[in-house]
């Protein structure tokens, strides 16, 4: 991974602090300071994914641009439990348009900015999925394919959620929403073909690219820095999971995401100019079953009359994605780092 | 009137003025929960406290944390039986961790940069009379003194340590390391008198507030074997004692111990040590059942000490042993089986455990004697009121950590004594049991093994077996302590509350939960590495 993980420190880096570390080798979010750019009093729900893993990427991207950042935010729930009128969480420069629009939104605001010779001023535009996936495909492509100068932002839930979880193309398969109910001979959403827009993104041969989930935060804070080093056009596609859509327990946000990513659901990986150029590996890899399993969503292919069948063809997905971006070796790199360090002690010692 | 439009004359209000703390119905709190290797810790040492210390490198401070509950880290760090290590949590993720070698690196730290106890600060101007400088003796003496006490030793022998100088050998335990760590507790203001039997502890008493009985359990039990005139028949107290005089014990060539616990062992290695071709020992049970720890079994067979399992001793003659073969019935008891053997032995040490030489207790009225212990109360105090006792000499397994913490125990009782009062031991928290943690944070980490002597050495010399971590290892392995059920500032719960409600208030000082905003989604609590925090409901 791009990051420099921090080989052994109890926690090493896997926490979002760590007392043992310097101030400079923790994440931003360790920051007793740090810039909250999406305040207390919104309204998402109790263990909101998108609320944690929005103010994760923005005060990111805030620290990237020193302060010099312009938002603009697609309709979806992101929107709407921040700024329900007359009151904003946001601690930054906000402008909402409408649902499908917010990468055209942002690339008015760059080219506003470099008319003004605001040079230094930063874009940033973000959506749910259903925002960017489908009603703003268009738009984000053509700022894609014109290599405007904004980082877009997506929070995938799976879901349109703040209209009351219906189907977006990026819902996985099988799973329960208000359109794709649990009956027929295949309940749940079909095994389409997917819409993988991080490749998509990819194939357009933009600067940067790369997923990322609230479980890894250091990884996606490295992430939304790096994009702020770039100028161009750049997608970050964020795993925020839902606990009202995907009936969860709240507290089980960042353990869904977790699960997602060890089972080889959710690949995280970074691109430049279209070429993979690092993953973070699964470090105890666990079958699709158990990131199922908690998931009301997917209840229908567990209990009375199950449908391991299912499940199966679930597994291939996520095994593809493991053979495809070469997913695993985590654990035992995890290991050879512990005792490297244990070495490089030893050496700093005197050589014995 | 201003002629902006309507919709921007308004200024945006902020959100902090919506409190979504009304949502909830559960709040987090946090919470210090009781580590299992405290809770397994029978001196109670607040082993994840020290171990928070020596994760940052600041070795005095976690040596001062734990000289709080124990004074002899050096010693324990070497013959402990660390049960604290057994109840790891830690070892149910890769192996527990190595808290027994960190112990023993503080206390080697301790006495190689000379690090010293405070004078106690203040002078309760009672006296305390302790008889035994064992491990459960000096214990007492070092927490009376802290406690202001003026404490008086009356040892029977010519050196401090009880057993752990006169039982616990040298290969185990080097005697520098004792003699430190005793030197400190005297170095406080304990008067020690060597030499000095208690024959009748009313008389010896006169002029002290209390009394503490720490004698240790040192008459060695003898079974009965019919013996030939000639026969060289020792018990293995006695050969242990010997090896710290002048005149080393004469064993011969072949040497046959009987009995299986870890005296058994230790008098076995002995003997292989002061040149005996052949150590046997012979037992009556299966390895299985043995007494002895596993470890000191398998370093004794590694140095070439032989077992015989499932044998009694029938017979002893000059140069020759008879043996019975037993067999374990069902219920795991030996049963004989009259098929018999001859052994060659030059001598037969019997290692069949110790009785208390109860006799300085002889006419003091109220006390109850059981199985040859004296009976104590749960504050430590005997039938009789102002004498306390523990360690050997009372019902209790007998090691010396039991015995550290019958010493602490029994002087925060006699503290309380002394004032009229009664101490009442804090209630304890709740167990951090590995489920209450989420091990996904903690790194992957192996636990560091400690250096071994090697065997011709360990067979022809008496110097130390196990070597000590160094500085860097012991920092590694410290840093392998997950802090179950407490906080260990890994601003987990301050980065993953979606509604930052979680203030975080500085290094050392810890974390406060925001309640105007707090929604009781429970994430702070699920990604809390070590269990430090509670969901409670909130009341309606
Ligand atoms: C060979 C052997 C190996 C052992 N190895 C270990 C080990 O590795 N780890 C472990 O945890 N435990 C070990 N133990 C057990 C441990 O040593 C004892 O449980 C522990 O020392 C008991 O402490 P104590 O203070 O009660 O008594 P002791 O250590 O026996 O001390 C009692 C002291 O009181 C003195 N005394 C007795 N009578 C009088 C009197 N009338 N007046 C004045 N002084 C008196 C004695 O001289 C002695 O110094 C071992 C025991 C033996 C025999
Ligand atoms: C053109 C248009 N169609 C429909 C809507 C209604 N609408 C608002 S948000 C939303 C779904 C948002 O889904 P997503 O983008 O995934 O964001 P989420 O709420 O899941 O975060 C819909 C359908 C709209 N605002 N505009
Ligand atoms: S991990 Fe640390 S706190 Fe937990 S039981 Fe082991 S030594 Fe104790
Ligand atoms: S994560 Fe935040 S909102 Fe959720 S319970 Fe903890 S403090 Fe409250
Ligand atoms: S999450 Fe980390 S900082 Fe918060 S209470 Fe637990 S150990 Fe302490
Ligand atoms: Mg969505």
């Amino acid at each position: 991974m791009g990051f420099q993980p921090v080989k052994f420190y109890q926690t090493g880096t896997f926490t979002v602090g760590n007392r043992l570390l310097t101030p400079d080798e923790r994440s931003l979010q360790s920051d007793k300071g740090r810039s909250n750019s999406i305040n207390s009093g919104h309204r998402a729900c109790q263990g909101c994914g998108e609320a944690l893993g929005a103010r994760y990427a923005i005060d990111a991207a805030v620290a990237g641009s020193h302060g010099q950042l312009i938002a603009a935010n697609a309709t979806g729930c992101l929107e709407v439990f921040s700024t329900p009128y007359p009151e904003s969480s946001w601690q930054l420069p906000w402008i909402h348009s409408l649902f499908g629009n917010a990468a055209a939104v942002a690339t008015g605001i760059a080219a506003a900015m470099k008319v003004k010779g605001k040079t230094s001023v930063r874009v940033v535009a973000q959506g749910g999925d259903g925002g960017t996936t489908d009603i703003g495909f268009g738009c984000l492509s053509g700022m894609f394919e014109r290599n405007d100068d904004v980082l877009y932002i997506c929070y995938d839930n799976q879901g349109y959620m703040n209209t009351g979880v219906q189907r977006s193309s990026a819902t996985p398969p099988a799973a329960r929403t208000a359109t794709t109910m649990t009956v027929g001979k295949e309940p749940g959403n079909v095994f389409g073909q997917g819409k993988n827009v991080p490749e998509i993104a990819m194939a357009h041969g933009i600067p940067y690219v790369a997923t990322a989930t609230v479980a890894d935060l250091r990884d996606l804070e490295y992430k939304v820095r790096k994009a702020m080093t770039v100028h161009g056009a750049r997608y970050i596609h964020i795993f925020v999971p839902c606990p009202l859509g995907w009936g969860t327990a709240s507290n089980d946000t960042i353990r869904m995401a977790r699960l997602a990513k060890e089972s080889g659901t959710f690949p995280v990986f970074e691109a430049e100019y279209g070429e993979v150029t690092g993953v973070l590996k699964i470090r105890h890899q666990i079958p699709v079953e158990d990131y199922l399993r908690p998931q009301k969503r997917f209840a229908h292919l567990f209990g009375e009359h199950p449908h391991p069948e299912t499940i199966a063809r679930l597994q291939l997905l996520a095994d593809r994605n493991i053979r495809k971006y070469g997913l695993l070796n985590g654990h035992a790199a995890a290991a050879d780092e512990a005792n490297e360090h244990l070495r490089e002690l030893r050496i700093s010692e005197g050589g014995n | 009137m201003s002629n902006r439009p309507f919709a921007i004359t308004l200024k945006p209000g902020t959100s902090l003025s919506n409190l979504t703390g009304t949502w909830r119905n559960e709040r987090p709190v946090y919470v210090d929960r009781l580590p299992p290797c405290n809770n397994a810790c029978p001196a109670g040492e607040n082993i994840q406290g020290w171990l928070f210390h020596a994760e940052s490198g600041d070795y005095q401070q976690a040596w001062r944390v734990l000289v709080e509950n124990n004074p002899l880290p050096a010693v324990m760090g070497r013959v402990c039986y660390h049960p604290c290590e057994t109840a790891c949590n830690r070892g149910l993720l890769d192996e527990s961790v190595g808290i027994n070698s960190v112990e023993r690196f503080l206390g080697d730290e301790a006495i190689k940069r000379g690090w010293k106890f405070d004078r106690p600060a203040l002078v309760s101007g009672k006296r305390v009379l302790v008889v035994g400088a064992g491990p459960s003796g000096l214990s007492a003496a070092y927490h009376l003194a802290r406690m202001g006490h003026q404490v008086e030793i009356q040892e029977a022998g010519p050196f401090a340590g009880g057993m752990m100088r006169f039982g616990i050998p040298k290969y185990r335990l080097p005697r520098e390391v004792l003699d430190a760590e005793v030197q400190r507790i005297l170095d406080m203001g304990v008067v020690l008198k060597l030499n000095t039997k208690v024959e009748n502890i009313e008389q010896s008493m006169q002029g002290f507030d209390a009394a503490f009985l720490a004698v240790g359990a040192h008459i060695a039990k003898r079974a009965y074997i019919p013996a030939g005139d000639a026969a060289h028949i020792v018990d293995a107290v006695s050969v242990l004692r010997s090896m710290e005089g002048e005149d080393k014990p004469m064993l011969g060539r072949r040497v046959v111990v009987y009995g299986g616990g870890n005296t058994a062992i230790d008098v076995a290695r002995t003997a292989k040590r002061l040149g005996a071709q052949e150590a046997i020992i012979v037992y009556r049970r299966s390895r299985e059942k043995m007494p002895a720890h596993d470890f000191e079994v398998e370093e004794a067979l590694q140095e070439g000490v032989l077992i015989k399992w499932l044998s009694t001793i029938k017979h002893a003659d000059e140069g020759s042993l008879t043996v019975e073969k037993m067999l374990l019935d069902e219920k795991g008891v030996p049963q004989a089986t009259g098929e018999f053997e001859t052994m060659e032995a030059d001598s037969l040490v019997l290692a069949l455990g110790q009785d208390v030489d109860l006799s300085l207790l002889n006419g003091v009225s109220g006390l109850e004697i059981k199985d040859g212990t004296v009976q104590v109360a749960v504050n430590m105090m005997t039938g009789h009121a102002g004498i306390f006792a523990g360690g050997d000499m009372v019902p209790s397994e007998r090691t010396v950590t039991v015995a550290v913490g019958h010493g602490k125990k029994a002087a925060r009782h006699i503290d309380a004594w002394l004032k009229g009062t009664a101490h009442q031991p804090e209630a304890k928290h709740e167990i951090a049991s590995f489920d209450k943690l989420n091990p996904w944070y903690y790194s992957d980490a192996d636990k560091t093994v400690r250096p071994m002597l090697d065997t011709i050495r360990r067979q022809t010399t008496f110097d130390e077996v196990q070597g000590g971590l160094d500085e860097n290892t012991a920092l590694f392995e410290a840093r392998r302590c997950l802090s179950c059920g407490n906080c260990f500032e890994c601003d987990n719960c301050y980065g993953v509350c979606p509604d930052n409600a979680v203030i975080k208030l500085g290094p050392g000082k810890g974390f406060e939960f925001n309640y105007d905003y707090c929604k009781g989604c429970g994430i702070c609590m699920t990604e809390c590495p070590c269990g430090a925090i509670k969901m409670v409901p909130e009341e309606t």
